[in-house]
């Protein structure tokens, strides 16, 4: 495998290397390599990209319209109008807790990485915090796709073994009496905190209450105020 | 496999840095990655555990040192080469092979939006005997696979309980390397914080882990 990996980074390396800078002998292309591979994706990408479709694998415009989806359809926005109806509607609550996959469809959303929701509550006495520590596993049709910091070492190996030093990172200092919950997204399921409902938000009508939860109270490396509007998080 | 990609419990990889409006995709180039992973997937020729794995293979020091999305470049490229559906050399000229057949693309639009809002369920409609119970005290396995697996090294051997049965699902060991989706029973397994790490962890707190049913055994 090794030896696999080793040839096709090369064989990457040269193609890359060649665009850039095509006098580049083969010899130096080897020693180049750990340059080359990482310098201009960009460039490697376009290729592919233009080798699929002259060889009619991939369709650009179900390319773009995929692009699309993620950049300007599916978001957290998502995941905090879930909240927020929990939040005013005990009955939803009680159904998105115990069969989100339902409660969450009731509200138009579900699909690619959110076939097998699971919601979990935080309260005065538990914190709930996702992590994926193998990858990064995310509930996309509620959250959109991850912020780098989510896919990224830092969090993945920090999360399990130190999860109050990882909110005190975020800003959220946990008191003793409170028990956190670490989700660790191994298999198929993907987990959505429920943050606490914030106080002073009485009376406050969903889409109010929307406004206010963020992608990370989401996540369970935030609480939810009423403080942070329109913070894009 | 154990990876540098089973990174849970592991130290020294620096401070969580958080971007402040954080765009969805950096450059386009990582839009158009992710968009053509789904799109070859939907020939079918490889599946999800499959796409995970082919990551993890990345050797460690380049694992660390490459994007995120920079990952899925090599991934993707060797999972075309893999399943046939392009030569490596037709990736290295960036020209397809003299004689070779142009193809009908398998995601269209209609599909991908299909696609997108459907998604892809990995439970299965079998009847598969769950050998855990909610409430049973388990300990997950000491397995080492060299080959794909999603049981985190910080979890084997470990004692936990049961907290919830998730259902039968396909099992990523098998299905990853094409040996079958060999379904069974996924449980949410409760481990005490200081079950994984010992006394610098709080007596209060847990790690739930999804784990199936072979992973672990009675306690």
């Amino acid at each position: 495998m090794t030896t696999t990996r080793r040839d096709f980074l090369t064989a990457v390396a040269a193609t890359a290397g060649a665009a850039m800078t095509p006098d580049l002998s083969k010899a130096h292309q080897h020693e180049y390599d750990h340059q080359a591979v990482p310098s201009d994706p960009a460039l490697r990408v376009k290729a592919l990209e233009s080798l699929l479709v002259e060889k009619g694998l991939v369709d650009r415009v179900a390319l773009d319209a995929l692009v699309d989806a993620y950049e300007h359809k599916i978001g957290p926005r998502n995941g905090a109008r879930v909240v927020a109806r929990a939040w005013s509607d005990p009955a939803y609550k009680q159904r998105l807790l115990s069969d989100a996959d339902a409660a969450i469809a009731e509200m138009g959303y579900g699909g690619l990485q959110g076939e097998h929701m699971v919601v979990v509550e935080n309260s005065a006495k538990v914190h709930n915090l996702v992590v994926c520590t193998l990858c990064s596993c995310y509930p996309w049709p509620v959250l959109g796709l991850p912020p780098v910091w989510y896919k990224s070492a830092p969090y993945r190996s920090r999360a399990v073994i130190d999860p109050r030093g990882v909110l005190r990172e975020f800003g959220v200092e946990l008191p003793e009496g409170v028990a956190v919950r670490v989700w660790d997204s191994t298999a198929e399921l993907r987990y959505l905190v429920l943050p606490e409902r914030p106080a002073g938000a009485e009376g406050m009508s969903e889409e109010a209450l929307a406004v206010f939860v963020t992608r990370d109270s989401m996540v369970g490396v935030a609480k939810v105020t009423l403080q942070k509007v329109g913070s894009a998080a | 496999m154990n990876g540098v990609h089973d990174m849970g419990g592991m130290h020294g990889m620096g401070p969580i840095v958080e971007e402040k409006n954080e765009p969805v995709f950096h450059h386009e180039w990582e839009g158009r990655i992710f968009a053509m992973n789904r799109a070859m997937g939907a020939w079918r020729k490889w599946n999800l555990d499959a796409s995970r794995h082919s990551k993890e293979l990345i050797p460690p020091a380049e694992y660390l040192r490459m994007s995120y999305y920079e990952r899925w470049v090599a991934g993707l490229v060797e999972l075309i080469v893999q399943s046939g559906l392009m030569t490596r050399a037709e990736i290295e000229s960036g020209v397809p092979a003299a004689g070779s057949v142009k193809a009908v693309p398998a995601l269209t639009v209609d599909k991908a939006v299909a696609l997108v809002a459907k998604g892809v369920p990995a439970s299965r409609n079998v009847n598969v005997v769950a050998r855990f119970q909610v409430g049973q005290r388990v300990r997950a396995r000491n397995i080492n696979p060299v080959g794909h697996t999603r049981l985190p090294r910080y979890a084997r051997g470990k004692l936990g309980t049961i907290d919830r049965d998730h259902g039968v699902f396909v099992f990523p060991d098998t299905n990853a390397h094409f040996l079958g989706e060999k379904p069974q029973h996924v449980y949410s397994v409760r481990f005490a914080a200081r079950e994984l790490w010992g006394d610098q962890a709080a007596p209060q707190d847990s790690v739930y882990v999804d784990t199936w049913d072979v992973y672990l055994e009675p306690a």
